[in-house]
């Protein structure tokens, strides 16, 4: 780890250090599981990104002569229509484009309030700290759905208020991580030697505090994205997320239940599609998880 | 102990009084009322009917008045259901979310700690690595999705049990799992881990040494403390069945609490919908609270003061 970056420089023989990043990524090599996740993750991006480019049909075209008609190579429906002759490929890609862009979008909303706020709390500690934690432990019992919900249906279903709503209210354990990884990290022994050796509060911060920082927010951003998704998808089946003909992968898998007798395709592709991206994500933070808490390091 | 209930009970109370500022302010501020229809009323009308449910009054006026009713336990009339107050639509409601939200934390914890023991018991062989597989996948589809499959495959194909609601005990078998099986999963694995560590520990080693069977130090020695983290989970577990059963009393029509709030936030029945976050913002915060004191039982090594 860094506290190998004050002994080296007292060897004679320059020793290579091993960044947190190569040992991690050594550890998460050998996890197949997670890497075949991330595969997968950077495929589904890829595929919902280009997808919709190469099919003739628009997401909100609608083939009047083929409604609700299954899977078929012949007609050019791959996934089958929906009950408006819509083309469930397109729509079911185009439904991933939203889920993953609020995904991400809402996490870096989350992570920016909560690194600022956890990384205040824990720089300055004491009474500051104290009022801090305080009201993220009020904030922390509030019933948080319900508050999105109420937001969703009071201020109208708009896309920009989905990321902020949904990245507002999962900042709370970013903070708590991050203040509690900053409080510890200030009375390391490696940060007071590089105090002692003179390194400058900004060199310490960049080289020692943030690098440290960073693996338990990696960590938390992959696995905050799938919780966001499930949020988005969660409103969006209520029939509070995006608007028609826009579409995201929870509104798809409400419109397929309502279906599912005469349609069960217009339920399972969006639902497959919508817990494979789910499940690969959870894969990859639990490897990341394991490849770069430095408590489990061999 | 009876000092540290006494303290974390103080704590509950700013809690509750922000949840029930942050409800009604936001309410209030939101464009639309609860008197909007497609025909706009007579301006004397909608006068008179805000004169009667006291929102021509100041804000804050508005808000002491709710609040002194809250702590009687009425959370006024309903603006949707007119002959109704929200305490009376709560109370009839609430019977049957919990009636489907106990059963699904009930049969989450014993389906989710057997899971996970066994497959600590097991580690690294193809049991733990089964079990292991289905409760990530269990985490990673959602419950409304799960719900409209259990309905296709056990209601519609199958035809074994009804997908609607009758209040019977067959109409809870689908519901219930649907609500349980994200529970079961998460708290599969956080078994899977405590007692793997647990197992680990001297005093095990010890209890082996002396020759006891594994059902007895499973049973008798680890369960305890490798119950720790699944107790403290409970708390968001319990959060997260209760809003889990929004939509799963919307799929399966249950007259629950989760549906008068879908519909109560559609209507803009403002009383109903704020009665519905505060009750069940009470309910997870009174939750949360007993979940610390068990835990406390629990771990001898905690010790509140």
């Amino acid at each position: 780890m860094n506290a190998n970056v004050a002994a080296t420089a007292a060897v004679p023989e320059q020793v290579e250090g091993r960044s947190l990043w190569v040992d991690a990524w050594r550890t998460l090599r050998k996890n197949r599981a997670a890497i075949v996740a991330a595969a997968i993750i950077v495929a589904m991006t890829v595929l919902v990104i280009v997808g919709p480019w190469l099919s003739p049909y628009s997401y909100a075209f609608t083939d009047w002569g083929n409604a609700s008609i299954g899977p078929s190579l012949s007609t050019g429906h791959l996934f089958g229509t929906d009950t408006l002759g819509r083309d469930l490929f397109v729509r079911t890609l185009y439904g991933g484009r939203i889920s993953l862009l609020v995904g991400l979008v809402a996490t870096v909303v989350s992570l920016l309030i909560g690194v600022a706020y956890g990384a205040t709390a824990g720089y300055f500690g004491g009474r500051i700290d104290n009022v801090m934690m305080r009201i993220v432990d009020i904030l922390y019992a509030m019933p948080f759905m319900f508050f999105v919900i109420l937001l969703m249906v009071f201020f109208g279903r708009n896309i920009l208020l989905i990321f902020v709503a949904i990245g507002a209210i999962n900042w709370l354990d970013m903070a708590r991580i991050v203040r509690g990884q900053t409080l510890s990290l200030k009375h390391k022994e490696f940060v007071e030697a590089a105090e002692a050796l003179g390194v400058s509060t900004f060199a310490l911060i960049r080289r020692h505090i943030v690098p440290n920082l960073l693996g338990v927010v990696a960590v938390y951003v992959t696995l905050t994205i799938p919780q966001v998704i499930l949020v988005e998808s969660f409103l969006s089946f209520l029939g509070l997320g995006v608007q028609e003909p826009m579409t995201s992968w929870g509104a798809l898998v409400k419109e397929g239940a309502e279906e599912m007798e005469s349609a069960p395709w217009m339920l399972l592709f969006p639902a497959v599609f919508l817990a494979t991206t789910l499940f690969c994500f959870n894969f990859l933070g639990d490897g990341l998880r394991d490849a770069l808490d430095p408590k489990d390091r061999g | 102990m009876l000092r540290y209930s006494l303290r974390r009970l103080l704590a509950a109370i700013p809690t509750l009084l922000v949840l029930i500022a942050l409800a009604f302010f936001m309410m209030r501020l939101a464009p639309g009322g609860p008197f909007d229809q497609e025909r706009s009323l007579p301006v004397e009308v909608e006068a008179n009917l805000r004169a009667a449910y006291r929102l021509d009054e100041p804000l804050y006026l508005q808000f002491a008045r709710y609040l002194g009713g809250v702590l009687r336990g009425d959370f006024g009339p309903s603006f949707h259901y007119r002959d109704f107050t929200v305490t009376e639509l709560i109370a009839t409601g609430f019977p049957v979310s919990f009636k489907l939200g106990a059963t699904a934390i009930l049969l989450a914890l014993v389906v989710g700690v057997t899971a996970g023991s066994i497959a600590a018991l097991r580690q690294n062989r193809v049991t733990d690595h089964a079990v292991m597989t289905v409760s990530m996948t269990g985490i990673s589809i959602p419950n409304f999705v799960m719900a409209p499959i259990l309905i296709l495959v056990f209601a519609i194909y199958l035809r074994w049990l009804p997908a609607g609601w009758g209040g019977s005990l067959r109409n809870m078998v689908l519901p219930v799992i649907a609500l349980a099986l994200p529970q079961i999963a998460y708290i599969s694995r956080l078994t899977r881990g405590s007692m793997i560590e647990v197992l680990r520990s001297n005093f095990i080693r010890t209890a082996k040494a002396q020759g006891l069977s594994t059902r007895t130090i499973v049973l008798k020695h680890a369960l305890k403390p490798a119950l720790l983290p699944v107790v403290s989970y409970l708390g968001p577990a319990t959060a997260a069945v209760i809003t889990g059963s929004v939509v799963i009393e919307q799929i399966f029509g249950v007259p629950g609490i989760g549906r008068f709030f879908v519909q109560g936030a559609l209507n803009r029945d403002y009383t109903l919908v704020m009665g519905v976050v505060v009750f069940y913002g009470a309910l997870i915060i009174a939750f949360n609270f007993l979940v610390d004191l068990a835990y406390a039982w629990l771990d001898p090594k905690v010790k509140y003061s």
